[in-house]
């Protein structure tokens, strides 16, 4: 299996993420911002981190820069995308998934170990996957999700919420809201579920000496979703 | 031509900076703050005479970058 990770200027999650992504087994790429043309990928990720220094707001100058031309045309033909963090928050700005990312309630950066639930297995990111609730890591300023009413009916209908925060028991409580997202959303798809964006990092999460390794079970399930 | 525009958060929408700043001046004894909110202004010298087109050019630059209109309006406040 195939995977590119794209550099913006400001990324800092890259590398993790392409170590991830070849301990478990695929043969990674790293594409620069500047490029014009994705390599052959199965899987494309736009790692975490402070693209353009979150100029203007996070993401959004990312979301205009020369390889997103791209990024975009192969998510739009079925291609698996997925955002991390930063990765997320370029994906609402490329509205290629709905909504937003605000900065958290309380005004803080969070950097901590989170549980989230899985609510959506139909799709090639945690289908088969061997737990419901996983402990991952946040490390962000803006990972308060929002969106408008009608988007929010159209995410619900559409079963686009992929995770959402919760305590050890996979209960989805306000104590286990760690930013103030709306619907305790940690993590959504786009309607047809090829294209992912996620605030936790699950790349940092694959040793259990040094972490935890639940993100061990999210790249080993999408591995083999994809064989 | 010079144009200025501000770009602000909608009225529903959270903003903990202007919150953290409405702390800050009441801890420096200003009172009576109803509430603060913050935003971004912006001044766009564009090489533009024609007032009509410049206004056109800007409003297509506060749509598809300055503002993202999920969370926020803009005003084109002036031009010179």
């Amino acid at each position: 299996m195939n995977s590119s990770v794209v550099i913006f200027p400001g990324s800092n999650c890259d590398r993790d993420m392409a170590v991830a992504l070849k301990k478990f087994g695929f043969k990674n790429n790293m594409v620069w911002h500047d490029d014009i043309d994705l390599p052959k990928s199965d899987l494309v990720v736009l790692p975490g981190g402070f693209s353009y220094g979150d100029h203007l707001r996070s993401g959004s100058i990312a979301s205009k820069s020369k390889i997103i031309q791209s990024v975009i045309k192969f998510a739009k033909s079925g291609g698996l995308l997925l955002g991390i963090c930063n990765g997320f928050q370029i994906l609402t700005e490329t509205e290629l998934l709905p909504g937003v990312l605000l900065r958290n309630k309380f005004s803080e950066f969070i950097c901590k170990n989170v549980f989230v639930k899985i609510n959506n297995t139909e799709n090639n990111y945690f289908k088969k996957i061997k737990k419901n609730v996983l402990e991952l890591h946040i490390a962000h300023n803006e990972g308060n999700y929002f969106c408008s009413n009608i988007q929010m009916k159209e995410i619900v209908d559409n079963n686009q919420i992929a995770l959402s925060y919760c305590d050890k028991n996979g209960e989805i409580n306000e104590k286990s809201n760690p930013n103030g997202s709306s619907k305790n959303i940690a993590a959504i798809l786009n309607k047809e579920k090829n294209i992912l964006g996620m605030m936790p990092h699950p790349e940092r999460m694959i040793d259990k000496y040094l972490s935890g390794d639940d993100g061990v079970i999210f790249f080993e399930n999408l591995l083999n979703n994809l064989k | 031509m010079k144009i200025s525009i501000t770009v602000t958060l909608k009225k529903d929408v959270l903003d903990p900076q202007g919150n953290t700043i409405k702390k800050a001046l009441e801890n420096m004894n200003f009172k009576n703050i109803n509430d603060i909110r913050q935003g971004k202004y912006f001044e766009i010298d564009i090489d533009e005479k024609n007032e009509k087109k410049a206004r056109e050019k800007a409003e297509e630059m506060c749509k598809k970058l300055l503002a993202n209109l999920v969370i926020e309006d803009y005003k084109i406040i002036g031009q010179q």
